[in-house]
């Protein structure tokens, strides 16, 4: 009954966060509609239990992405409102038919089966001890590999924060 | 009532689909790169949810492996539309078409 309860609050704040970041001209708004849906998801991580992945997604994804995504919409430029307007023929008439099709997609094939296995009669535990057991053992080759792609990120970062503002030679036309 | 797998896989598709339809609709890139945000927290919690189902933890080991690669992804994009900005004063994927010869 809580899990209910839980499900349709939260479900209609990520559903409504996600359209407003969708629909909102202005990304700040948009930036914190998706956080919004970022922190419900987190519940429903608690309520799946896996604790350990709600309070990192609570701390990498709302805390840290999220704020970085603000930061550089600050950075970017606030007041400009995105032009909304669309410029090629029928694009949004097919995006929103695609989206529409793939719904019903999914209801089809949900009204006959979602899943097929049985439902376990244990609960996976969730907690730091037990995720920590999974990734230094079975996991332990991809979780190293992990560092190796955070390195090659913030040295990527680095490098193209690197720009070079050349001033531009006379007669050489931009673009 | 209880609440299944399938409820939250149902969930997860419809802010798949809405993740989807803002990378198609939108122009500016931190909007779209938000939707790829989106998308990829969709599949987190069908994830999640199927891991639960099926009494198995390696589920939340993918959720967590999804993490790294979307913080070392956001990192990079972030960075290049930081990069473009600078040079374009804009961040609307409509000026970008500049590549092409």
């Amino acid at each position: 009954m809580v899990e209910l309860v839980l499900f349709i609050l939260f479900g209609i704040i990520a559903v409504a966060g996600g359209l407003a970041m969708v629909l909102h001209p202005n990304p700040v708004h948009g930036a914190l509609g998706l956080m919004a849906t970022m922190l419900s998801l987190a519940v429903f991580y608690v309520v799946n239990s896996g604790h350990f992945i709600a309070a990192v997604q609570v701390v990498v994804y709302a805390g840290a992405v999220m704020t970085l995504f603000l930061f550089v919409i600050m950075l970017i430029g606030v007041d400009k409102s995105e032009n909304l307007e669309e410029r090629l023929p029928l694009q949004r008439q097919f995006a929103i038919g695609l989206g529409v099709a793939f719904l019903v997609l999914i209801a089809l094939i949900g009204g006959n089966a979602w899943i097929t296995a049985p439902k376990a009669a244990v609960e996976p535990n969730g907690s730091v001890e037990a995720i920590a057991d999974l990734l230094f053992t079975e996991w332990l080759l991809p979780f190293e590999v992990t560092t190796l792609l955070l390195i090659i990120a913030s040295v990527g970062a680095v490098a193209l924060a690197q720009f070079d503002p050349r001033p531009r030679r006379d007669g050489e036309e931009e673009q | 009532m209880e609440v299944t797998a399938g409820w939250y896989l149902a969930l997860g598709a419809v802010l798949f689909v809405i993740g989807a339809s803002g990378m198609l609709l939108r122009r500016n890139a931190l909007v779209m790169f938000m939707s790829i945000e989106l998308m990829l927290n969709a599949v987190n919690l069908t994830f999640v949810a199927i891991g639960r189902h099926v009494g198995d933890l390696n589920g939340q080991v993918a959720v967590f492996f999804v993490m790294v690669v979307a913080a070392a992804e956001v990192v990079v994009g972030l960075a290049i539309v930081i990069a473009v900005f600078r040079r374009r004063e804009s961040a609307s994927v409509d000026d970008l078409a500049m590549l092409k010869g």
